[in-house]
């Protein structure tokens, strides 16, 4: 990419016309071409370049610059009609400043010679002004430069060459098919769509251009019974992706619709859980929010360390030196993995914010935590670490921000469940259960600011009973203490029954920046886990 | 930004005089498009803001930055076909862009049959007390040594505390105008201190917040004493049996509960029989007692201690709108299209919520209560049942034990399964109110409540 400008003067043109006017089938052949990502274009990489040099020149030890421009497109519709159609994009420049071991950050929508060095100026002030209430220096892990690196996400049919007529008329049809099973009365779907172009370059030679698409496709169903006493809601049918249209085309929502729907509508009567201990079995579907939430957040390097004390919280996995490599997450068959290199990922990047080049790596081996989620500047604090493991001190590539407007901060890459050695799926899991309640989609979810406590609901609960689904149940959330939790882990799918979940905004830091984030999970069985019952009347 | 207009001479974005997109320079935009619009009709959203902020963890800065932005919204109409584009390049060129991609897409939508027509013009009142010139100027050094306020005490030595801070200082205009002679604008500042003191060994933690229009306003100092006092004195809680207990709840735990209110007061969704407002067999329950006699819940712009813009997202100009009165749902929100529909006044889509306070002092309420918790904020409220308001959440930051009228410990957090309905129905007495200081623009303002039967349900470890 480039300046918006340049950008619209050649390449968006081209596809303006092809994603507003042409037919489909024409448009079928070109959209298919697969994506390559051009190499930077002079006029961005000076903008880069000088941002560099006006920082270095203030005083700066190190610094990185973004031009970011971020895309994206939304219709909404509801039951027969649309609510909006939205499109909207933005385009900046964010620079970071270290002087004297003190980070400052600027960033100006404005991409003019002069706009660049006031920002780069005002971030090296900032950092200047900050030494006075300065502790310990800033200190980066050593990462190789990469002078000329591309990179782009894996999809086959970019989002924004798709026309509104044929987005909206999927989505109504979708809405359509839910509404013709009886009792459903409302339906929201809405397609939704982000292109970023991301053009990175640091002080130490690094000058990357990426781009990438996330798609997301939410549904929402909801039944109301005749009298009006009851309504019941089908949601969470569908995982936002790091992948393109073809995702969408996948998910077929105008044919599966009619069984969501059928759900809602069957939830209607469903019966009120009891409340006990009960065996559970968790889709991907609805295991991935709670890996996120209670094994993804507390391995977050900073957290451990208190830099999220005011808001997101800390970590019961903490502190570091007192549980790497000793403390007990969960079973022994439980093994965690970061992964911001996975195809389709929602955090799924060639080169991260700090200009690192993520790869595969362990968080928990058999039970036991070995490892944190780190950016470069986080990596020192775990030298130590490292050194006694014999392995090489350096980031594992989590640094990202939301936006040009953002700085970056250590966010969460794509962390998964390995998948066992046996070849087990959901329904094997079912029929070796006596007694449990099987769960697909997310719900409600809540945990405490250390992760200990959590409790977490679901779209779609069934009554398991002899290795059987006996019925749907309602009113359910499952409640427990984290390491417990994991610990009652006996059972998971092999690698066949491996899903991608994913949330496209989780919050931290402050202010607060959104992250789209994939967790690739197979089915999990939880031995006795407390189940309470949340349908209250007064 | 006066030169959005003008190619000639880009003046420097960090010393502009206007911190934020003036009026003048607003409606001169929006004049552009309007000219420019081909469309049935046009309507314009301009956003602009510039914050400056400071964050500190582990005593020690962590990041700190200065970032603006302006974004300006086209929305075309054409026949019963609407659109919305958005982009943060205001040159010519692009707002001649965005209108013309607005108009395409429009044409290639299908038609909505519940589009409004805009807004004509209207009678607004300003709220310009909202507007702080200090705040919206202030320099990167003052907010690092209100910093220091904190970090200073943390490190000296033989200190025990561990500090976690969040200082945020910005400035927002919005302007909204259309083909069809409205126009609103409004800018307004705001200033933000929150911060969390943890003991060193782990198990004290504290957190106290502030938020006003005017930086000059925050009291660092009164912040930083509460937040080590909570710290300090929640240190070594001990584990009570989760159940049913009366609460003291300070205004923030109110606020955090009690303030997920008003997006269950659409009338809409009550009446589609949706929504705990929705009544059997149809309709809903305005004019019913849905709580508590002494609950007052209302949303004003021109309420002194939570100055808002005037006017919702459409435009609307906004007024004082009782939703409770002395525990009757007396009024639902009611957006324009549903208005249309039913025959009724539209309320707007209000920007700030208020929780009537009373005159029970803090101590009264302590010296009253037999047995129960005082909670000094909530975290991560989800809904669990949308049929009765119901939310999940945790105590967090300073939770103690109150017996026979006094507050006798330090307990450990607790996870709630409670609905604001039911809390509401519960109350006992209200107390002085005060301004929330949630991040972001202040917002609410709520009282020191009173409950009886507070439904916690399991026991937390964190600290």
């Amino acid at each position: 990419m480039t300046t918006r400008r340049d950008f619209v003067a050649t390449t968006a043109l081209a596809a303006g016309a092809l994603a507003l006017g042409r037919p489909r089938d024409a448009a079928a052949h070109t959209r298919l071409l697969p994506h390559v990502q051009p190499r930077m274009d002079a006029p961005t990489r000076d903008l880069l370049m000088l941002a560099l040099d006006t920082a270095k020149r203030g005083g700066a030890s190190y610094a990185d610059v973004r031009i970011q421009r971020v895309q994206r497109s939304a219709v909404a519709t509801r039951e027969r009609q649309v609510l909006d159609v939205i499109d909207s994009d933005t385009i900046g420049c964010g620079i970071r400043a270290l002087v004297d071991g003190c980070w400052g950050f600027a960033a100006t929508p404005r991409l003019t010679n002069e706009g660049i060095q006031r920002a780069a100026s005002e971030a090296v002030a900032t950092a200047k002004a900050n030494r006075i209430a300065r502790d310990r220096p800033v200190e980066l892990a050593p990462n190789p430069s990469h002078p000329d690196a591309t990179w782009s996400s894996g999809f086959t049919i970019d989002p924004f060459t798709i026309s509104v007529e044929e987005k909206t008329s999927l989505a109504i049809a979708a809405n359509v098919a839910a509404l013709s099973v009886p009792g459903v009365r409302f339906v929201n779907t809405s397609l939704q769509f982000v292109k970023e172009e991301r053009n990175y370059a640091n002080s130490e030679g690094s000058v990357i251009a990426q781009t990438l698409v996330r798609t997301y496709t939410p549904m929402s169903i909801t039944a109301v019974s005749a009298d009006r006493s009851e309504f019941a809601v089908r949601d969470a049918v569908v995982q936002p992706t790091g992948r393109g249209w073809e995702s969408v085309l996948e998910n077929n929502l105008p044919v599966n619709a009619k069984k969501w729907a059928e759900e809602a509508a069957e939830k209607l009567t469903a019966k009120s859980v009891e409340p006990g201990r009960y065996d559970l079995i968790l889709h991907p579907s609805n295991l991935g929010l709670t890996l996120h939430e209670s094994v993804a957040h507390p391995t977050e390097l900073d957290r451990a360390y208190g830099y999220e004390a005011n808001y997101a919280g800390t970590s019961f996995v903490a502190p570091p030196d007192k549980v790497l490599g000793t403390l007990k997450f969960g079973s022994p068959m439980m093994n965690i993995y970061g992964d911001r290199s996975q195809p389709g990922g929602c955090a799924s990047i060639g080169y991260d914010d700090d200009g690192v080049k993520p790869e595969q790596f362990d968080i928990i081996k058999d039970g036991v935590v070995v490892d944190y989620q780190t950016t470069r500047e986080q990596a020192m604090w775990l030298d130590w670490w490292y050194k006694k493991r014999g392995m090489p001190t350096r980031s594992h590539g989590c640094s990202y921000a939301d936006s040009w407007s953002s700085v970056q901060f250590q966010r969460m890459p794509n962390v998964s469940i390995k998948p066992g050695a046996k070849d087990l799926g959901w329904n094997d899991l079912i029929a070796a259960t006596d007694r449990g309640i099987a769960i697909q989609g997310r719900g409600s979810y809540s945990i405490d600011q250390q992760r200990f406590n959590g409790q977490f609901g679901g779209a779609l609960f069934h009554e398991v009973r002899g290795g059987k689904i006996v019925g749907q149940l309602k009113d359910v959330a499952y409640q427990f203490r984290t390491t417990d939790f994991w610990a009652a882990l006996d059972m998971l799918g092999g690698q066949k029954s491996y899903e991608l979940y994913a949330t496209f905004s989780d919050g931290k830091g402050q202010p607060g920046q959104a992250n789209a984030v994939t967790h690739g999970c197979v089915p999990t069985r939880h031995k006795q886990i407390n189940v309470i019952n949340t349908g209250r009347k007064a | 930004m006066s030169i959005i207009l003008d190619p000639r001479a880009p003046r420097s974005l960090f010393a502009d005089e206007d911190v934020v997109i003036s009026r003048a320079d607003a409606q001169r935009v929006i004049e552009s498009v309007v000219k420019l619009s081909k469309a049935d009709a046009v309507q314009c959203v301009i956003r602009s803001s510039r914050t400056r902020n400071v964050r500190f963890a582990a005593n020690q800065l962590s990041t700190a930055g200065v970032v603006e932005d302006t974004t300006l919204v086209v929305m075309s109409y054409i026949g019963k076909k609407h659109s919305a584009v958005t982009t943060n390049d205001l040159s010519p060129e692009s707002v001649e862009r965005t209108v013309r991609k607005a108009e395409a897409i429009a044409r290639l939508s299908p038609d909505d049959p519940e589009m409004l027509p805009l807004l004509g013009p209207q009678t607004l009142r300003e709220a310009s007390a909202a507007w702080d010139e200090e705040t919206a100027t202030l320099a990167a050094g003052i907010v690092t040594a209100a910093a220091n306020t904190a970090l200073a005490p943390a490190r000296r030595p033989g200190s025990t505390l561990n500090v976690a801070g969040f200082l945020v200082t910005g400035a927002d205009a919005i302007a909204i105008g259309n083909s069809a002679g409205h126009f609103a604008y409004h800018r307004g500042t705001n200033a933000n201190y929150t911060l969390t003191v943890r003991t060193a060994d782990g198990t004290g933690s504290g957190w106290s917040g502030e938020d006003a229009v005017a930086w000059k306003s925050l009291n660092f100092a009164a912040v930083s004493a509460q937040a080590i006092d909570k710290a300090n004195s929640s240190r070594n809680p001990v584990a009570i049996e989760p159940g049913r207990y009366t609460v003291i709840l300070e205004p923030q735990a109110v606020g955090d509960l009690v303030g997920l209110m008003p997006r269950y007061l659409n009338a809409r969704s009550a009446d589609e029989g949706r929504s705990p407002f929705a009544k059997a067999g149809g309709g809903n329950k305005l004019g019913e007692t849905i709580v508590g006699s002494m609950v007052n819940l209302t949303s004003d712009p021109f309420d002194p201690m939570v100055l808002t813009q005037p006017f919702d997202g459409e435009g609307m100009p906004l007024t004082k709108q009782s939703w409770i009165t002395n525990g009757v749902l007396s009024t639902m929100l009611i957006p324009r299209a549903w208005a249309v529909r039913r025959n009724l006044t539209p309320t707007g889509n209000p920007n700030n919520i208020m929780l009537g306070g009373g005159s029970t002092t803090r101590e009264q309420m302590i010296a009253s209560t037999q047995r129960g918790v005082l909670v000094t904020r909530l975290w991560y409220l989800r809904e669990t049942d949308p049929r009765t308001m119901s939310y999940t959440g945790l105590t967090r930051d300073g939770t103690f034990l109150i017996e026979n009228g006094k507050i006798t410990k330090s307990i450990k957090n607790m996870r709630f399964n409670e609905s604001p309905l039911f809390l509401l129905n519960n109350v006992e007495a209200l107390g002085p109110v005060r301004r929330t200081a949630s991040e972001g623009p202040g917002t609410q303002i709520m009282p020191l409540l009173k409950a009886k039967d507070f439904n916690f349900t399991s026991l937390s470890d964190a600290v």
